[in-house]
């Protein structure tokens, strides 16, 4: 497979999983203006929702306020935000159209569908689209594209690229969004384990459209531990981070398998070596560290791999 | 002026079109309309669009498809492909000797000045001869029809010839929607094209090729409006589309960057023009090619498919002077006709159209895609007169022609079914054999009483239709 292809294919994964959080973030928010003000007003959620998907300096460059209509613009729409769903949308309908000839007839009318009605979108009045109706056209898409990527394209590398994009951007993600709420909203001690936590925990769980899960998982009270062992160490989590790192290594075995044990094999073996570490930890340990220190530590390893998967198989080897 | 219809004879609807005619009039309004939105859902789901460079507005326009073939007797194709296949043998004929010994030239059939300073013509190339004898892999030739027996060649097309992927999707389409009419009308397939290129491709790899040859499709990008076709072309081949990036020399061979590392390519068709193939041969500001390729090529390591300098045989000063060539080169006399041709270069020709400007048609030599051209009776005075000038400040730029009464085929319209024009161009291929589908690329202008059938200019297509026995 030409090394162009199988990048495409990769950024393709990360793009369509990056704008189904995007469109996560803009639900998450949109239910928080719903419940009645906290202390601090929804508008500091609002802020961490921004800081979540690494954009806040760049909203307060072009909007003035936090008003839902600027940050569902931003969020959703706005060209100018490398991470706004029609970017995302965009960009991963472009890397597709590049690599047509890699996808199925099915995977490509999805994605060409999702564009072409996501153009419909933005032609239509901001008056007459709820917030709703974005995050439900969003993920209702994103699912379907996934779903034919899995129910049609051969089981091949290229395969495996799309889905090792899929999940090294759910890891980031999942991972970002936990620390952007705990080391935003609860940088003091004290108030871990207090009220005003709970109702932060929920909206974590919200936007990774967990809550229901969690409840068929854990049952009883929602605590800082609970909620954190599900997003970080619970392999059922689909979208916890040892879940979409199992998965990343699964799809990189599948690389070497298929190019022989004499290929590079660097993102694999670091992949591994991440997952190991993850497994040899249990939530105590992992508050011990420091929550925030072992996200850091979490993005920068998934950071290492994407650069080895860069290295191992899209430079083509010249 | 009056124009053949290709649907009647006389009042009476030709037997080709009989079927077509009938299913026509039995069509409820409702349903035309019908059909008509799914084909155009059909066309933007599978995403077939073109863009028109510096024009902006919709990159992703949809080519105007219309639902009326255009329906061609066996007997006719036969003699158009007769005509057309003595064409590409000759043209190919004529590249391998104005880039050897240059008989033609030295026989006075063709002046030198036409061929060795023309803009197309590749220093780079002389002395080369590619697998097979074989430059000018891909041929489409623009046939217009003006009476029933009477098909006159508008122009060679001997680079890279677009519009073959309409060819396929008009009739990938038009069985899927109406496939009553192709189980009772006997319908020659034109699916086995892709297949046909590629066997084409793999005969003219090169002689240090020892296994099967790997060949591919290099296209500048996915911003060139072309670029459906290079990727439907690619994946109905089962070959790589590659880009210049994907692409890099090392000794004596070119190879593909891939997952796995290196892989050695060994046919390349080319969808970039020449100026950009190599930066160390032609442009060097070229982001689009492959430095060295030209190295190369000119060692046997690779086979360029069109080879570069194959545009000098499709120049409209060179297309004067194919009938000369079909009689110099195989000794035959030419079964498809020129149209009547001016060279504003010649004294006479030149003072001729200069007094006849509203009833010609005058092209410029180099000029492409219906720009850059003079339709005399649709022309305003003024109009007329700015061209006048741009013609006297270069008289060799240009040539010039009857304005010729194209034919015309039922076409769907606002108003029900009415004629509008067509021309045709079909697509043969050069390699160990000669090959030509039954079919092509029907163009049709859907403005009334326009001339022109290019898509930037308001033309759409229709499927092409060669009865069986």
């Amino acid at each position: 497979m030409l090394s162009r292809t199988a990048s495409n294919l990769f950024w393709m994964g990360r793009h369509l999983e990056r704008a189904e959080t995007a469109a996560r973030l803009l639900d998450v928010g949109q239910r928080i203006t719903l419940l009645p003000n906290t202390a601090a007003g929804y508008q500091s959620e609002w802020n961490s929702l921004l800081q979540a998907s690494g954009a806040a300096d760049q909203f307060r460059q072009k909007y003035n306020d936090l008003t839902q209509e600027n940050i569902e613009e931003f969020i959703f729409f706005d060209r100018d935000n490398p991470s706004s769903v029609a970017n995302c949308i965009e960009k991963a309908r472009e890397s597709g159209r590049i690599v047509r000839t890699a996808l199925t007839g099915q995977v490509w009318d999805a994605l060409n569908v999702t564009y072409q009605e996501l153009r419909k979108i933005e032609k239509t009045p901001r008056s007459k689209l709820d917030t709703a109706t974005l995050t439900d056209f969003t993920t209702s898409h994103t699912s379907t594209v996934r779903g034919a990527i899995n129910a049609t394209q051969l089981r091949n590398d290229g395969w495996h690229f799309m889905n090792t994009g899929f999940g090294l951007e759910r890891a980031d993600a999942t991972a970002r969004l936990l620390d952007v709420k705990y080391f935003v909203l609860l940088p003091r001690i004290e108030f871990v384990g207090s009220g005003l936590d709970t109702y932060q925990w929920m909206v974590i769980l919200r936007a990774l459209s967990a809550h229901r899960a969690f409840h068929w998982a854990y049952g009883g009270d929602i605590t800082a531990a609970r909620v954190a062992d599900f997003l970080i160490l619970n392999g059922e989590s689909p979208r916890s981070l040892i879940t979409s790192l199992y998965e990343t290594v699964w799809h990189l075995d599948g690389l070497v398998r298929r190019y022989g044990e004499n290929a590079p094999a660097g993102a694999r073996n670091q992949a591994r070596a991440t997952l190991e570490a993850l497994q040899a930890r249990n939530i105590d340990m992992i508050f011990d560290e420091g929550l925030h220190e072992f996200l850091s530590w979490f993005i920068g390893e998934i950071g290492t791999v994407s650069n080895l998967v860069h290295q191992d198989y899209l430079l083509g080897g010249s | 002026m009056v124009y053949y219809n290709e649907m009647f004879e006389g009042e009476s609807v030709r037997d080709p079109y009989a079927r077509l005619s009938e299913w026509v009039r039995t069509m409820p309004e409702d349903f035309r309309q019908m059909k008509q939105a799914e084909a155009e859902a059909l066309f933007r789901r599978i995403g077939i669009t073109f863009a028109v460079y510096g024009e902006g507005g919709d990159p992703d326009r949809l080519i105007p498809f219309d639902m009326m073939p255009r329906v061609f007797e066996q007997s006719e194709w036969r003699r158009l492909e007769r005509g057309i296949k003595q064409r590409a043998r000759a043209l190919n004929a004529f590249l391998r000797d104005v880039y050897g010994r240059g008989e033609i030239i030295r026989a006075g059939r063709i002046p030198a000045r036409l061929v060795y300073r023309n803009a197309a013509y590749e220093k780079a190339v002389v002395g080369i001869v590619p697998p097979r004898g074989v430059y000018s892999h891909i041929i489409g030739i623009d046939l217009v029809r003006t009476a029933k027996d009477e098909f006159f060649v508008l122009e060679d097309n001997c680079r890279t010839p677009s519009g073959v992927s309409y060819m396929l999707e008009n009739r990938e389409i038009m069985m899927r929607m109406f496939p009553q009419l192709f189980r009772q009308s006997r319908i020659e397939p034109v699916e086995q094209y892709p297949e046909l290129l590629r066997r084409t491709l793999e005969s003219v790899a090169p002689a240090k090729c020892d296994s099967r040859p790997t060949c591919v499709i290099l296209t500048p990008g996915h911003y060139n409006s072309a670029y459906y076709e290079h990727s439907f072309l690619a994946n109905l081949m089962g070959v790589e589309l590659v880009e210049g990036q994907d692409l890099f020399v090392d000794g004596e061979f070119v190879y593909m960057r891939t997952t796995q590392g290196p892989k050695r390519v060994d046919v390349i068709y080319r969808r970039i023009d020449d100026p950009f193939l190599d930066p160390l041969c032609f442009r060097p500001d070229s982001m689009l090619g492959v430095p060295g390729l030209m190295d190369v090529y000119r060692s046997g390591g690779v086979s360029i498919c069109s080879a570069p300098g194959a545009g000098v045989a499709d120049d409209k000063a060179i297309y004067t002077f194919v009938p000369e060539m079909i009689r110099f080169y195989l000794g035959e006399e030419p079964l498809l006709n020129n149209v009547q041709t001016w060279t504003l270069w010649k004294e006479e020709d030149y003072r001729h159209v200069m007094a006849n400007l509203p009833d010609l048609v005058v092209k410029e030599v180099h000029g492409s895609g219906g720009y850059g051209m003079l339709v005399g009776p649709k022309a305003s005075k003024e109009e007329i007169e700015t061209f006048r000038k741009k013609i006297e400040a270069n008289p060799s730029n240009y040539i010039a022609q009857p304005t010729l009464s194209l034919s015309t085929c039922p076409t769907f319209v606002e108003e029900g079914v009415a004629p509008r024009h067509v021309d045709l161009r079909p697509f043969c291929l050069c390699g160990d054999r000669i090959e030509l589908v039954p079919g092509g690329l029907t163009r049709v202008a859907l403005r009334e009483g326009s001339l022109v059938v290019n898509s930037s200019q308001g033309g759409g297509v229709k499927d092409t239709w060669v009865l069986s026995e």
